[in-house]
């Protein structure tokens, strides 16, 4: 039983395989017929494009043969012509062409299974009334236009063929042969003629159904180079660039959540613990020895001040508070006034930035006021901070010995990785001698 | 001495009132934001307000623009901040009118209470009490300063002192030397700093710490 069964459920695919095959064919067939009326549908569209100025000229041309009466009639009908025919036409002509566009985008996605997507530039915000000038000029600026346009020429010159060939094929094979076999040459005499005529038909029936998906795929393929989104390289560039800088930050954060996470382990964390031991201890001694209990509770009380002076150096290092309450200037400013070589700082007022850039910007300028106490044996340094433009730009100068290497250290590395993230950019001059000079640059929109 | 204190986490400032009053001292209003604290010293003027550096509703320095604006209003008011951090920025800000009666501590100096009251007591008098985070800093800031590194290290101690705010009797107190040498000290430092001496102790530090900061 259970093997009959497994017997007829081969059988059934196989008839099965074959009856998708044959309704596959034939659905094609139909759907290339309807690519087809789209294709005529192009050509009708493109028409109207090429005629209606073509038409605007020639009676412009056709107004200067004509006697001066006539010809103003005729230029008030030509203002109309214009207005009406030419304007209107070309406007409602793209429309059309673009609704033709999206529908094969549709049917390539849902018949073909390969979808196209769009990519038309986003209406500006004013000045798009169905037909208005601005929705003339804003939808032939945009490049999508013109490649659907382009499609439009491919499709109706010889992109249709694909589309085409199976339905010739059928049409020949079906209505060609074996329909002439049965009714056309139902005098003659001669069956071997017939037979050849229904075999023939046949086999190109037949070629038409197994080859109509196939063309039909190379047709939606073709479709979907055309009216698909162009490949940019500077946007694959771009990408690739997000890409990495976005690993980078994703590394260093959690690079940096690992730290304050063993800082408050090893630290805070440790030192709460032998102030609970201590308090628990002087509790027990309450009674017995006032003296011990004494020396246990000033024990608590410095490992308590300890984890408070160890909180804050995290804190500091997380998000500095002058940061946190005055933003960048000041912050930079109560960074100087705590630097050994002096520092001067020159600011416009430029109010609160958004919190990743200031942060990102602090911690730069904060390195490298680092490297000019350690490394440049410097007497004074200069910061100077701008904002213009969504530009945040910021100088660091130095009277150090120079001959700084940013390839040399981590320092520079880290502060060109923090600013990568915000498509921020460093430069450095550092002749031996001196002076250096470190410029940051980070764009921030607001 | 009555004290205005204005801090918005309740259990810090029910602990400041009752070690305050522990010591004898009177809590005049205990408030929670900048707004109600200058209102408070503009009603009745304390002897002192006790202000923390962060409050409502920015939680950024509400605290030190509100005792500012409470010392436009009530000239001279002696102010003590109090904060989790310490920043010289902020504190050349406090001291930036040069009257004194400005005091700058972060919370940990409350644990020590005599301490902490005895500089409550000293900027109520008109003087100045900086945490010795913001003098060591400032004195880690002048390591190349020739002058400075030329002092001995127990004249660096006394100058650390004097900038944090205290009389020569203080510090003689914690040093354990007499008040004389604490003078003798003191000359000397002004001698080579290229100060000019002053017996009027807030001038004093004011000098001092303007020298340190420059």
């Amino acid at each position: 039983m259970h093997m009959s069964a497994g017997w007829m459920g081969e059988t059934d695919d196989r008839h099965g395989g074959s009856r998708q095959r044959l309704s596959a064919g034939l659905f094609a067939l139909v759907r290339g017929s309807a690519f087809l009326a789209l294709a005529i549908a192009g050509l009708a569209l493109l028409a109207v494009l090429v005629l209606v100025p073509g038409l605007a000229v020639l009676g412009v041309v056709a107004m200067v043969g004509l006697p001066p009466a006539h010809g103003l009639v005729l230029a008030l009908a030509l203002w109309a012509g214009d207005v009406l025919v030419v304007r209107y036409g070309v406007i409602v002509a793209l429309l059309w062409t673009r609704r033709l566009a999206k529908l094969t985008r549709r049917l390539s996605e849902e018949w073909l299974g390969l979808p196209i997507l769009e990519s038309y530039l986003k209406a500006p915000d004013h000045d798009v009334a169905r037909l208005s000038v601005g929705r003339l000029r804003w939808m032939m600026s945009d490049p999508a236009t013109r490649r659907d346009l382009l499609w439009m020429v491919t499709n109706a010159s010889f992109g249709w063929i694909l589309a085409m060939v199976p339905v010739i094929l059928a049409s020949a094979g079906l209505i060609g042969c074996v329909g002439y076999a049965i009714v056309g040459v139902s005098h003659a005499a001669r069956p071997l003629e017939r037979i050849t005529l229904v075999v023939l038909g046949v086999a190109l029936t037949a070629l038409a159904l197994w080859s109509a998906p196939l063309l039909l795929q190379a047709y939606g393929g073709l479709a979907r180079t055309m009216l698909g989104p162009r490949e940019d390289p500077e946007l694959a560039q771009r990408v690739r660039h997000l890409a990495q800088t976005r690993a980078e930050t994703i590394d260093a954060s959690a690079a940096e959540i690992r730290r304050i996470e063993r800082d408050l382990h090893d630290g805070a964390q440790a030192r709460l613990v032998a102030m609970g031991m201590a308090l628990g201890a002087a509790e027990d001694l309450l009674d017995t020895d006032p003296e011990a209990t004494r020396k246990l509770l000033v024990e608590a009380r410095q490992a308590s001040s300890k984890a408070l002076a160890e909180l804050r150096a995290l804190v500091s290092g997380v998000l500095p508070p002058v940061l946190a309450d005055r933003g960048l200037v000041d912050a930079v400013r109560a960074l100087a006034l705590d630097s050994v070589p002096r520092v001067v700082v020159t600011a416009e007022p430029i109010g609160r930035l958004p919190a990743p850039v200031e942060s990102a910007a602090y911690f730069a300028v904060s390195e490298l006021l680092a490297n000019v106490t350690k490394h440049a044996e410097a007497r004074q340094a200069w910061i100077e901070i701008r904002y213009r433009q969504e530009m945040l730009a910021i100088c660091v100068t130095d009277d150090g010995r120079g001959g700084a290497d940013p390839g040399r250290g981590t320092g520079m590395r880290g502060i060109e990785r923090r600013l990568a993230a915000f498509d921020g950019v460093l430069a450095l001059s550092s002749p031996p001698g001196g002076p250096t000079v470190v410029q940051l640059e980070i764009p921030c929109e607001s | 001495m009555r004290i205005v204190i204005a801090e918005d986490l309740f259990l810090l400032r029910d602990g400041l009132t009752r070690m305050l009053e522990a010591h004898g001292l009177e809590i005049g209003a205990a408030v929670d934001n900048g707004d109600d604290l200058v209102a408070a010293v503009t009603a009745d003027p304390p002897d002192l307000a006790i202000v923390d550096i962060r409050l409502p509703p920015s939680f950024t320095d509400e605290g030190l623009r509100a005792a500012l604006a409470a010392r436009k209003q009530v000239p001279g008011l002696p102010i003590l901040v109090l904060s989790q951090y310490v920043e010289q920025l902020y504190a050349r800000e406090l001291l930036a009118d040069g009257t004194g009666g400005i005091g700058y501590l972060l919370k940990d100096r409350v644990f020590d209470s005599d301490q902490f009251v005895e500089a409550i007591r000293r900027v109520a008098a008109g003087g100045t009490a900086m945490d010795p985070e913001v003098i060591a800093r400032l004195l880690a800031r002048n390591t190349d300063n020739d002058a400075v590194s030329a002092l001995s290290p127990r004249e660096r101690e006394v100058l650390g002192l004097m900038a944090e705010g205290r009389s020569n009797a203080a510090i003689g107190q914690q040093l354990v030397i007499t008040e004389r040498a604490v003078a003798k000290h003191t000359a000397s430092i002004f001698l080579r700093l290229g100060l000019q001496p002053s017996e009027d102790d807030n001038r004093r530090v004011l000098a001092v710490l303007a020298y340190l900061g420059s």
